[in-house]
């Protein structure tokens, strides 16, 4: 069987100390919450840290408090399949609750956090394979090393070796794979990051950043403790996955769309974001912008929908033939605003 | 034979192991651990194709916890299945055949240090162009995979037959249909992982536990690369988690550990990875198919020429076989006039390709089906009355002498389109849904041994003893199938008792008898009739005994439920312990054998060794499918099908290999591919995660309807369920979205883009079709012409 390398683990109570430990290890700690895909990549020595700070232990990290009125805050150690089940957050947040229903299986949405899946390591089958694999490629940009090696997730860049998936340019392509994270940033989510030096919040989109390797803007000396959820104020959102099969498969494209509509149906606010096609979830202002002040009729949607053709660019390195991932962006987009408007 | 007449055979009771597998208790062969031993990890090409030029291991032998470091250059002698593609080395040491082709072997005191050391070996490689594609080892000779094995150039077998005047037969057609199709390759993908451990003695004596199909060929792979003979070698076979062919090859891994074991005295373990599977691998071969097919316009068959290319991979496996195999089964479930089959499979840069459930067949069975669906189209005939127009007749040769012995195809046909409503709902379903239909029919085992010899097949051995205790000896390994079922239910059913108070000892070469292996489909009907022989003989001796006691003659003696007893007057018995003490008192220790060899082959021709079989299994499918015009996703809803089982010794069992075989089917047609990057010459996806196969949401329910018409040569009638059922599920699911949405896609997996592909040339006006539109050519020789059999021809002649 794949072995995990050797590594130190600590388990520290509260996010302060986990903070501390952070600070006092740099780069070569990493954090691990539900481990569910921490663990499988560093037997495949796709990264081996000294030291695996786990957030199990520290029982303020799990919960969801608030209400439909006030909104709610999810503590970042949650389960997925909490989010996914918990009733008055499903019934604010459908499409939410339904992004944390669809990630892997139910087996996994037991152990993953929401934490874990909103700063989920992004993907791409150069870079996902054993290390065996990816030594017969002579490697990639996003995990350059041997084994033996100390390298690091999101840190380490070595210019001499190409991406595999364009290898004339000079980034990282890996995608973005986590559910949650498209549902959040339509919903104007913040989320909450603490470090040895303080706390920030900052908007769910501003998490993420157009880089197959640098994703997060999270430092590696933060811990995402916390997100805020507005109140949800007659928003209306859903999720719509690609993947092969119903379980198991991460997204290949994921649909968030988050509206509100006024008494007369006229939309007044529209988010639109797209995960699975670039390295961060990408919104579709544009799309947005168009049907904003405008009441939805079928040949509106689809026009709207069809204008997500040309700036979803997947590349191949996913399941699934590029320009058909391409493809299916206008038609997953139409039918998540169908679903929302009908 | 009505089956309330048995007492145990044909009803649904558990497997005899079926708790300890589901409680997590039985031990596969990753489960066994011996004191002292050591750990094996593989040191794999990262290339595709290189010339090896130096190996250097000093620095993994310094390595701490190293015991040794092992190299191909001491085990030089070329091992495989079939002795006419003996082309594989257990450690490659001259070059290398494709990403992930094992070079080297460390013996450790655990797994990370194995592991560890195989990154310290230095192999210098030089490389070589990878040829990755049927047409590029067609065209290219060079250069060469193999220099010294196959038929020349890049190909490992080619091969030209013709039985009777196809030319003939083609211009005696009022339409004549020509195709192309191309089924991609796919794997096996069982739950467990290939598991090994080795232990050579003090004494000289080696003993190999591990997870395969095939003991016996792995016993012989042994001695012969070893250099040891065979009465020193024991292998057994631990119950293995699912085999479906890619566990019936010899494996490099086996005999590494076992040098490994004989070098260091210790016993050495080796599980292989999940993506080591992936490169094992001898799965389901890509194939490229042509058929050229005439037709009367009642829709009767004139002639058929068929082609196929095949991708070996980087040896020779199977392949032999499974090239003809290819050509061999069309004529079973059809009348075919006139008959001309030319394969050829090629040597590529990927790992070998061999045999999956359905062994050559599913591939020209997805062809042909394929092909009469557009036929009974272009005629005006129903499908299901295409197949009945052409339907072969019990108990008769093929053109190609095949002995055909029972057939229920007719029934198996008329019940899944009654069930199906299939008539009613062809083409009336709306758009985007649809149904489509296919049959198929599998061997019960390979009427000839892999290598030539005489004896044989099966054999089985009980013992009874003073207690009453019944003990049944069969080299045959249960991968999950059910062979211990099958073995203790016709155990059990002669002599009276139930199978779970059978005892087993099964698949250890020192131990039990011959068998050739989980493979083929062979088990049920061979072992079985061994079974039946062996358990008959012993339940003569035991009612010789008691006819004595009872002073009733013996051929009056019957054992049912635990009893001896008079056939006239069942008050007069005597419990089966008391029958198995007075024998023994009378005859001494109490033993019983018996042996299954298949009838002689009709054939004699070169070739005519792949196809023959005591028996024939056929089914007949229908598929429902629900299609997204939008995003091309097929959806099945529901699946139809009907087996020719002859009898069901276990019916739970039977309805488990249909629902298996579904599961199988739909993810070849649907999702499964083994893809490589052909321009870096690796494969794409090796891992559970990224080789897309279907989950149990993707499982549509299946309804399965058995045809019960004993068979003459099988074990209480009984016919193989393992692999046939496979076969016309995946024709029947593409002619059912060609039913749903009018676009053919002639090449699987049908996958989404593959659709949205075909329904944008349908808009565009131009043939809705996806599929290759050539075949590359491929220097077949001029065919062997064979004369079709005498009686066939009488037998046509009658129905013209």
């Amino acid at each position: 069987m794949l072995r995990l390398p050797p590594f130190e683990y600590y388990a520290p109570k509260s996010a302060a100390q986990a903070a501390k430990m952070l600070a006092e290890f740099g780069p070569e700690a990493l954090l691990v919450a539900g481990g569910t895909d921490v663990y499988p990549k560093m037997k495949r020595y796709q990264f081996q840290p000294k030291a695996l700070i786990s957030l199990k232990q520290i029982k303020r990290l799990s919960g969801i408090l608030g209400s439909n009125s006030k909104g709610f805050v999810l503590k970042s150690g949650t389960t997925l399949t909490e989010v996914a089940s918990h009733s008055s957050l499903s019934k604010a947040y459908p499409g939410l609750a339904k992004a944390a229903g669809v990630v892997s299986t139910p087996i996994l949405r037991n152990m993953g956090t929401i934490g874990g899946n909103l700063c989920l390591d992004t993907r791409c089958n150069y870079y996902d394979q054993t290390h065996h694999w990816r030594k017969s490629i002579s490697w990639c940009m996003k995990a350059p090393g041997a084994k033996g090696v100390l390298f690091k997730p999101s840190a380490t860049r070595d210019e001499s070796i190409p991406c595999r998936v364009a290898p004339g340019g000079d980034r990282c392509w890996a995608v973005s794979s986590t559910d949650t994270a498209p549902v959040m940033v339509a919903l104007g989510a913040q989320v909450v990051l603490v470090s040895a030096k303080g706390e920030r919040v900052i908007p769910a989109k501003q998490l993420y950043c157009d880089d197959g390797i640098r994703y997060v803007t999270k430092r590696p000396d933060e811990i995402l403790t916390e997100i805020h959820l507005p109140p949800a104020d007659g928003i209306k959102t859903t999720y719509l996955k690609l993947r092969r099969r119903g379980s198991f498969d991460f997204p290949v494209l994921g649909v968030a769309v988050a509206l509100k509509q006024a008494e007369d149906k006229t939309i007044t606010d529209c988010k639109i974001v797209l995960g699975g096609i670039a390295s961060y979830p990408v919104e579709f202002e544009q799309a947005e912008k168009m049907l904003i002040g405008q009441k939805p009729t079928l040949e509106l949607i689809e026009h709207v929908a069809q204008t997500v053709f040309g700036p979803a660019r997947p590349m191949d390195n996913t399941d699934y033939q590029i320009y058909y991932r391409k493809r299916m962006a206008p038609v997953y987009v139409k039918r998540a605003l169908l679903e929302l408007t009908s | 034979m009505a089956t309330e007449n048995y007492s145990v055979i044909g009803k649904p009771l558990p497997k005899v192991d079926g708790i300890a597998k589901a409680t997590g208790q039985t031990k596969y062969a990753d489960d066994i651990n011996l004191p002292r031993q050591l750990y094996c990890k593989l040191l794999r090409s990262p290339h595709a194709h290189a010339k090896i030029l130096s190996i250097d291991t000093s620095k993994a032998e310094k390595f701490p916890g190293v015991r040794v470091v092992l190299t191909g250059h001491v085990m030089p002698t070329e091992f495989g299945i079939m002795p006419s593609s003996q082309d594989e080395h257990a450690l490659s040491f001259e070059k290398v055949r494709y990403v992930g082709d094992p070079v080297a072997a460390v013996a450790a005191v655990d797994e990370e240090t194995a592991e560890r050391a195989c990154e310290l070996i230095e192999v210098k490689y030089e490389i070589l162009p990878a040829i990755m594609t049927i047409e590029d080892a067609i065209n290219k000779s060079e250069p060469r995979i193999h220099e010294k094995h196959g038929s020349g150039g890049n190909l490992s077998k080619i091969v030209a037959l013709e039985f009777g005047e196809v030319e003939k037969g083609l211009q005696e057609a009022d339409l004549v249909q020509e195709d192309t199709f191309f089924f991609q390759g796919n794997t096996h993908l069982p739950m467990e992982q290939h598991a090994a451990l080795a232990s050579y003695e003090p004494d000289g004596k080696l003993t190999l536990w591990s997870s395969t199909q095939t003991p016996h060929y792995v016993h012989r792979a042994l001695a012969k690369v070893l250099q040891i003979p065979e009465s020193r070698i024991r292998v057994i076979a631990p119950p293995t988690g699912g085999g479906f062919g890619g566990k019936d090859d010899p494996f490099s891994h086996e005999i590494a550990i076992a040098k490994l074991s004989m070098m260091t005295g210790r016993p050495v373990k080796i599980t292989l990875t999940r993506d080591e599977v992936f490169y094992a691998h001898r799965g389901r071969h890509p194939v490229l198919m042509w058929v050229k097919t005439g037709f009367k316009r009642d829709g009767r068959i004139t002639a058929m020429h068929f082609k196929s290319h095949l991708d070996g991979g980087a040896h020779g496996s199977y392949g032999v076989a499974s090239t003809y195999y290819t050509g061999a089964l069309q004529t079973v479930t059809c009348k075919v006039p006139a008959y001309k089959f030319e394969g050829v499979r090629v040597f590529t840069n990927k790992p070998p390709c061999g045999p999956k459930r359905g062994h050559g067949t599913p591939q020209p069975r997805f062809a042909l089906e394929v092909h009469f669906d557009k036929v009974a189209e272009k005629l005006g005939i129903d499908p299901v009355d295409l197949r009945l127009r052409n339907l072969v007749d019990p108990d008769s040769l093929t053109v190609n002498w095949l002995r055909i012995t029972s057939c229920g195809l007719r029934e198996c046909i008329e019940k899944v389109a009654d069930a199906s409503e299939f008539k009613k709902k062809r083409g009336k379903l709306g758009y985007g849904k649809g149904v489509g239909f296919g049959v198929g029919s599998y061997i019960c085992g390979a009427g000839l041994p892999i290598y030539w010899n005489d004896m044989p097949h099966s054999e089985v051995h009980i013992k009874v003893d003073r207690t009453g205790r019944v003990t049944a000896f069969s080299g045959t390994i249960d991968i999950g199938q059910g062979s211990n079922t099958v073995l203790a239910t016709i155990v059990a059913e002669i002599l009276g008792l139930m199978p779970d108070e059978i005892q087993l000892v099964t698949a250890d070469t020192d131990l039990t008898p011959i068998d050739l292996g989980s493979y083929s489909s062979r088990v049920t009907l061979m072992m079985g009739n061994a079974a039946v022989e062996a358990a008959t003989n012993m339940k003569k001796i035991l009612c010789e005994a008691a006819s004595m006691k009872l002073e009733v003659p013996v051929d009056r003696i019957e054992l049912r439920d635990h009893k001896v007893f008079d056939k006239a007057n069942p008050a007069k018995s005597m419990a089966f312990e008391e029958a198995a003490r007075l024998a023994e008192s009378k005859f001494g220790a109490l033993a019983a054998v018996g042996s299954y060899t298949p009838p002689k082959k009709p054939g004699t021709y070169k070739g005519s060794g792949v196809g023959p079989s005591p028996a024939y299994s056929y089914s007949a499918c229908v598929a429902q499918v629900d299609c997204d015009p939008e995003t091309g996703d097929v959806k099945v809803e529901k699946i139809w099908l009907a087996h020719d089982i002859g009898q069901c010794i276990n019916e739970m069992l039977v309805i488990g290999q249909v629902e298996g075989s579904v599961y199988m089917a739909l993810g070849e047609v649907l999702m499964e591919e083994m893809e490589y990057r052909n321009r870096m010459g690796i494969h794409k996806i090796p891992s559970l995660l990224d080789y897309k196969s279907p989950t149990t949401k993707e499982m549509p329910p299946v309804e399965t309807i058995l045809i019960k018409n004993a068979e003459s040569r099988g074990p209480f009638g009984a016919k193989e369920v393992g692999q046939g059922p496979l076969l016309p599920v995946i024709p029947a699911v593409v002619n059912a979205v060609y039913d749903a949405l009018g676009v053919r896609i002639d090449e699987i997996p049908i996958t989404p883009d593959k659709v949205l592909k075909a329904l944008d040339l349908k808009a565009q006006g131009k043939e809705p079709r996806v599929g290759p539109t050539s075949i590359p050519k491929a220097p077949f020789p001029p065919a062997l012409k064979v004369e079709p059999p005498e009686e066939w021809k009488s037998q046509l002649m009658s129905t013209l």
